[in-house]
């Protein structure tokens, strides 16, 4: 009756096999780094920048003792962290000749230790920001700005569209998020209102006012607020990850939290003052002219020298052509609504459609009908100094605020740049609600007392219990054993963060497991007291004993999933190791300890009694 | 080894009034403190900036309080934090202040001080998040709440659920008198442990009703009293082991923990503790008080009766 058919223990041996694989990267820990990662939208990291750092480190002597390329980086591994920062330096000078316009970002990471056989299938636990030092943003976007913002636009596009329309109103004004459109007669009311709602479908209309002093308030509709919400969180992020590449973080975490916040990670970040300003700097993006008069080899190589002719501004093009361009600023970025990759109509060439605004749209036809032919630049503003994205050549006027840029790129290149020109600018303003800062000697101090407080905890309860419940308490022990094995294998599968809390969840929830084996080794005494044989005492307490514990644990669980639910920062830390704790130590707690059991006592058929402690008191 | 060689069942019910006016003197007490003194909120609550800093000798804070002074700070605190050479500076909200100058700027000024002044850790909330975090963890234990006593009423009967909450909830105010009257300070970590508490609590509620409905099948000449006895005695060992292996765990990360996890470990021993005590005297008159019967638990085969009618 407590033998378990041969599939339980396969299932077992699996699963504790399993277990081990995966916890033991764990155990080799990690070793110094060093992460190049391209530091713009448009260059990819790939074979021949592999070959580059390869050919760096062999000519500086440095012999790594791993190089991987992934999707995103190039990782190499050091042996100490003195050939670390000299590997940094080495790499950083290679690849970026020009130091004040990095091509690439080279940062100083940790990879996994472990050989490449094990690398390739298990990783280590992520270690949280409070383990491994680092700084932690909360920012809230500020989204009755980006609405207003939004409004704003609106209101030039309804002054526009009646102005073509020739609809005589007297004065467009933006009143929170509302556009309120004043009249004289209701017959212009009427006549503007069919324009508005056929033009703009984004305004919900409604009519206010009396007598010679109509008004029509002009509402975003419910559906749009929330798509330009949505919109302004989604450019934030991209333009928090292109300006955090620039720090050389080498693994940031940049997520959006709920409807209208935005979660910033920076592990290893120590200067909180700069990544705040990275953080909280504007870009800008501007269309200007190409100074085509001075577009010639003597004016070019003038300019070169630093001779730059007066009015226009020297810039190189990505593709290293020299630009001349006018300093005075068709459009600027306020006037770009949207930007995005695709085709030519006609050569079917990649190209990036762009959307402007009605006053945008305006003001790039008039500049079109008056410049075919020409080239006109587009710029991207950051920290005052710009960078030319593209300097196409206008081939006819453009109306209607829809242009498209193409030529010479390909899909990834059209891609990459209407990221850029989406991403160049915080859509609305943000706010830092939440800092965290920890320093990498106290992350360091934290580990180790989490870790302290687990073992030492964890060696007390073991020599009680098998003191107490002698070759039962074995068992018990090991079922815990083989309980934190599942834990952090699971963990460190799902690469779930592990935080300090999450640390002290592992002990308590090693500590009440350990209640299961208590209630089973209970039963079974009290079965072995009442005077049942020792075969029939065992099989009691484990099934009379499961019920209970299956109760128990779906308790504790509920407590746990709310605190999952409704928990944040250390807090879901805690939730997420406990929850998972409380599903390993069922299937440990009675299975394994079960057939452990079985195992010392199952095939025997006179059995005269069983360690468990002395039952023999009447 | 076996500690609990108990021959004849403890009679528990006998003095039920007594536990229950001992719970209740102690739940209005923790009550009071709460209402009186209130809880210390740490800033994840109430907004604000902590920064902790290192020194490589004792930290002299009369000395670091006259540096903040001269930079025009008020309100802030300071104490030491774990070590004598480790302070922890908090400083509440204010508008229109930005967290990222206010910590360079109080280090500058120590370092000028000092120059070992190392900073370890900052931490600045804004005002709302503080209030979601407050109203979160509210909301979390009242979904816990009513999550548990559904799932008991439903494994069990409406009864336990009732009695069980009732019992769990005065040891989650219990904890909280405790850091009302102490001044203890409540952070997100302490939240965490209350809820686990109240999860493993409940635990101890669910072992004695698991054994009451045992009891009502197998001693069915017996009167509730004797019943619930029982239930409580055969369980004492079970309850006492558990117990002291859980606080095993918590004493050890009380010991080694560090500052970190010390009012996180408190919670803990205080919520183990008062778990055993209400589970067993407060939980078990409960179930009495409200009338539980035999008829609850174990339901007579009525199908069958019925089918031998037609």
């Amino acid at each position: 009756m407590n033998r378990y058919p041969l599939w339980v223990y396969v299932t077992i041996a699996v699963a504790l096999a399993l277990g081990l694989l995966y916890t033991l990267p764990n155990f080799f820990g990690e070793a110094p780094a060093v992460q190049v990662s391209s530091a713009r939208a448009t260059l990819k990291v790939d074979n021949a920048v592999l070959g580059r750092v390869e050919e760096t480190l062999k000519k500086g002597g440095i012999q790594p003792t791993g190089v991987f390329l992934d999707l995103a980086s190039i990782r190499v591994r050091l042996a100490d962290t003195d050939t670390q920062l000299k590997a940094k330096d080495l790499i950083d000078r290679a690849l970026n000749p020009d130091a004040a316009n990095p091509s690439y970002t080279v940062a100083l990471n940790l990879l996994p230790n472990s050989p490449r056989w094990l690398a390739a299938v298990a990783l280590p636990m992520y270690l949280g920001l409070d383990l491994r030092g680092g700084v932690h943003f909360l920012l809230q976007v500020d989204m009755p700005a980006a609405l207003a913002k939004r409004a704003e636009s609106l209101a030039g596009d309804v002054r526009s569209q009646l102005r073509d329309k020739n609809v005589r109103h007297a004065g467009i004004s933006r009143e929170v998020n509302n556009v309120i459109i004043r009249f004289r007669d209701a017959e212009t009311r009427e006549k503007a209102r069919t324009i508005i709602a056929e033009q703009l479908p984004d305004l919900q209309l409604a009519d206010a006012g009396s007598g010679n002093e109509l008004r029509l308030v002009a509402a975003i509709r419910p559906e749009a607020q929330k798509r330009t919400q949505e919109l302004a969180l989604k450019q934030n992020i991209q333009t928090l990850h292109n300006r955090i590449n620039e720090l050389g973080v080498a693994e940031p975490v940049i997520q959006q939290q709920g409807a209208d916040r935005v979660v910033v990670q920076l592990p290893g970040v120590q200067d909180t003052a700069k990544a705040k300003e990275i953080l909280g700097r504007t870009a800008t993006l501007e269309v200007r002219m190409v100074d085509e008069d001075n577009m010639n080899g003597a004016a070019l190589a003038a300019a070169q020298a630093g001779q730059v002719p007066f009015g226009d501004e020297f810039y190189v093009e990505r593709n290293g052509q020299p630009l001349l361009v006018r300093k005075q600023v068709v459009l600027t970025g306020d006037r770009l609504t949207d930007a995005q990759p695709g085709f030519d109509n006609q050569t079917q060439e990649p190209a990036v459609h762009l959307t402007l605004d009605a006053t945008g749209a305006r003001i790039f036809k008039e500049v079109t009908r008056e410049n075919v032919g020409k080239r006109m630049a587009i710029l991207l503003i950051e920290k005052g100094k710009g960078e030319v994205v593209t300097a196409p050549v206008i081939r006819s006027e453009i109306g209607g605020g829809r242009v498209q840029i193409s030529g010479r790129m390909t899909t990834v290149e059209a891609h990459d740049t209407a990221l850029l020109l989406r991403a160049g600018a915080l859509a609305a303003p943000m706010e830092i609600v939440e800092e965290r800062t920890v320093g990498p000697s106290l992350g360091a101090e934290n580990i180790k007392k989490g870790f302290d407080s687990t073992i030492y905890g964890f060696a007390a309860l073991s020599l009680f219990i098998i003191a107490y419940y002698s070759l039962f308490g074995v068992f018990s022990t090991l079922a815990l054993c083989a309980n934190l094995l599942f834990l952090i294998a699971l963990l460190s599968m799902l690469q779930a963060t592990l935080t300090l809390p999450g640390i002290a969840a592992i002990a308590l929830t090693l500590g009440m497991a350990i209640d299961a084996n208590v209630l089973i080794n209970e039963r079974v005494r009290e079965e072995l007291r009442s005077g049942v044989t020792p075969q029939a005492a065992i099989h009691a307490g484990y099934e009379r004993a499961f019920g209970t514990i299956l109760d128990s644990n779906v308790t504790t669980l509920i407590a746990g999933l709310a605190l999952l639910l409704f928990g944040s920062g250390p807090v879901r830390g805690f939730a997420v190791v406990h929850c998972l704790g409380i599903l390993t130590s069922i299937f440990s707690s009675v299975v394994v300890s079960r057939s452990l059991v079985n195992l010392a006592y199952g095939s025997r058929r006179k059995l005269e009694g069983v360690a468990i402690g002395n039952t023999s008191w009447k | 080894m076996e500690f609990f060689k108990i021959r004849r069942d403890i009679p528990f019910m006998r003095h039920a009034l007594a536990f229950n006016v001992v719970s209740l003197v102690t739940f209005l007490l923790a009550v009071f403190f709460l209402a009186t003194k209130g809880l210390n909120f740490s800033i994840e609550f109430t907004g604000g900036t902590v920064m902790e800093i290192n020194y490589e000798h004792a930290a002299e804070v009369d000395k670091i309080r006259k540096t903040l002074d001269a930079g025009g700070y008020h309100d802030y605190s300071v104490q030491n934090f774990g070590s004598s050479r480790d302070v922890l500076i908090r400083m509440p909200l204010k508008p229109g202040q930005n967290s990222a100058e206010l910590s360079k700027a109080v280090l500058e000024g120590l370092a000028a001080d000092d120059k070992t002044a190392k900073l370890q850790r900052v931490e600045f909330v804004g005002p709302q998040v503080g209030r979601e975090l407050a109203e979160n963890g509210a909301l979390a234990l009242l979904i816990t709440s009513i999550g548990i006593v559904l799932y008991l009423a439903l494994r069990f009967e409406w009864k336990f659920g009732v009695a069980a909450i009732i019992a769990n909830l005065h040891d989650v105010v219990i904890i909280l008198g405790f850091f009302a009257f102490f001044q203890w300070e409540f952070s997100l970590p302490v939240l965490a442990a209350v809820l686990a508490v109240l999860g493993y609590s409940v635990n101890e509620s669910v072992v004695i009703a698991d054994r009451i409905r045992e009891n009502f099948r197998k001693m069915r000449k017996a009167s509730v009293t004797e019943i619930i006895d029982n239930a409580i005695t055969r369980t004492t060992s079970r309850t006492i082991i558990t117990h002291g292996c859980t606080q095993t765990m918590v004493t050890s990360m009380l010991v080694f923990g560090g500052p970190a996890l010390h009012y996180f470990a408190l919670a803990l021993t205080i919520g183990i503790c008062f778990g055993i005590y209400s589970s067993v005297l407060v939980m078990a008159p409960l179930v009495r008080w409200l009338g539980i019967r035999s008829d609850d638990m174990v339901r007579p085969p009525r199908k069958e009766k019925q089918e031998a009618v037609v």
